[in-house]
């Protein structure tokens, strides 16, 4: 687990999937960029908050995890693809039989992870399939 | 000028135990189901708790009415089950909403009824004009010791209310409060489950409270149980607001719609403001709503609501508590028990 300030400076785009855009390529980043690679100095970047929907790229499933995660065991890890183009690595939560590739996803506000008994609790997003869920 | 509800969300998590299933485990040979009108209960998954559902429930009131999350300048998150015993779950619920920082916040606990609490708190705020929108939150993901009678209700979910004085999908005409220093149920710092006075504590606790805090908000308002539409009282069972609608003579066609409890169970902060969610989720403009809530300790906050234009405007527009009772997920004891974290691996 990240250093409570990592964590506590990347809240904004754990809790809400902040990143970036360009306006002059039109390109999104997550996680945020701070210079578009494409522009360089030409652009200016601005600040995005992706609505979450994603479509699933590829997953594995998890059936043994270190201490932390055991409790999660099994759990479906997926390269998600969201709407606006960029990809990111994210829990997927449903039973191993449910996931596929092309399924359709929605983000959740969940607990990533704890710091021990004693220490900070990590909240931001996972992910749920977007049909059959409210 | 008026006040009361602009917007609301609820979250209840997609799993469930069913009361025959905890009575087999312990080998109750009484039919807890049907004696406490509780067949199954809501249960968090294992990477949710009271903030994550209330973050959940707050997204939604806030999508519903399409509030401006930096209107918010008060968040007051009520419960008994907040996951830090120092470190506010309301600061959490401000970030994962998206407010804009110049707020007041705070965490409430007052047993079941900290989210009612919490409303009176953002009525107070909002009627004086010192805020424009207030967000009032009830969230819950309580335990019962294994074994313990508690075991088959304690539940989880979660209501929001955005408290405010525009665009009003309910008018808050008046509460009434009745409190007193009542030991029927406690939970000691530090410890995991909650410990409780027995059955008998019904009478002095629960009906004592509910029935002076309504006697008071009638005599208060000038009205009776007639006048209202329909009535929610606090559930920690399903038998215990049956009974003192009756004592206080509201019939079972004003709180059938808000009665939840026997499908998802006690949800302590939430279950009022849950069943006031499924009212909301019914009415139509000018009905009339009777809430009172209980908190153990103890305590009851009544309330007289009237339905505005505004519900058909936003009712449609998040998902209402039924859609929570749709596809869940049954758990047998031993993944419950994984669940709650009752086993320690
Ligand atoms: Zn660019």
């Amino acid at each position: 687990m990240s250093t409570v300030p990592r964590f506590w400076r990347h809240i904004p785009q754990r809790y809400n999937l902040v990143g970036t855009h360009c306006p002059k390529c039109d390109e999104y980043y997550y996680p945020p960029r701070a210079i578009c690679p494409n522009c360089r100095r030409a652009a200016k970047m601005e600040d995005y908050r992706f609505d979450g929907k994603g479509t699933v790229v590829t997953f594995t499933t998890i059936y043994n995890a270190t201490d932390d995660f055991k409790r999660q065991t099994p759990y479906n890890l997926a390269i998600i693809e969201l709407d606006e183009g960029p990809r990111l690595t994210g829990q997927v939560i449903c039973t191993p039989e449910e996931i596929e590739i092309g399924m359709r996803v929605k983000p959740a506000f969940r607990i990533l992870g704890k710091d021990g008994e004693r220490g900070i609790i990590y909240y931001g997003t996972k992910f749920v399939p977007a049909e059959g869920s409210v | 000028m008026p006040a009361g509800i602009v917007s609301y969300g609820v979250y209840v998590p997609r799993y469930r135990i069913k009361a025959e299933e905890i009575a087999r485990v312990w080998g109750e040979r009484e039919d807890m189901a049907k004696s406490l009108n509780v067949f199954e209960k809501s249960v968090p998954d294992i990477d949710e708790d009271a903030v994550t559902i209330a973050v959940e429930a707050a997204r939604i009131a806030i999508m519903r009415a399409s509030i401006d999350p930096a209107r918010i300048d008060a968040i007051y998150a009520g419960s008994e089950s907040h996951p830090y015993a120092v470190k506010p779950t309301a600061t959490i619920v401000g970030e994962a909403i998206g407010v804009d920082h110049q707020l007041t916040a705070a965490d409430f606990e007052f047993a079941c009824k900290a989210g009612t609490a919490a409303v009176q708190a953002c009525l107070g705020l909002v009627t004086a004009k010192l805020i424009d929108l207030g967000l009032a939150i009830g969230t819950d993901t309580s335990q019962g010791a294994p074994g313990d009678a508690l075991e088959y209700t304690a539940a989880a979910g979660s209501a929001a209310y955005v408290i405010g004085r525009d665009d009003l999908a309910a008018e808050i005409e008046g509460f009434y409060s009745f409190t007193t220093d009542t030991p029927d149920f406690w939970r000691r710092e530090g410890m995991p489950y909650p410990e409780h006075g027995g059955r008998f504590t019904g009478e002095p606790g629960y009906f004592k409270h509910v029935t002076s805090a309504t006697r008071g908000l009638l005599k208060k308002m000038r009205t009776i149980p007639e006048d209202y539409d329909y009535a929610v009282f606090h559930q920690p069972n399903g038998k215990f607001p049956v009974r003192v609608a009756e004592k206080l003579g509201f019939s079972i066609e004003q709180i059938e719609p808000g009665l939840v409890v026997p499908w998802i169970g006690n949800t302590y902060s939430g279950s009022s403001l849950i069943g006031l969610a499924a009212t909301l989720d019914v009415a139509r403009p000018g009905e009339r709503i009777f809430l009172a809530s209980f908190g153990s300790g103890a305590g009851s906050d009544a309330f007289s609501i009237r339905v505005e234009e505004g519900i058909e405007d936003i009712r449609d527009r998040g998902p209402r508590v039924r859609d929570f009772l749709k596809d869940v997920r049954y758990l047998d004891y031993a993944v419950y028990a994984k669940h709650k974290g009752k086993l320690r691996l």
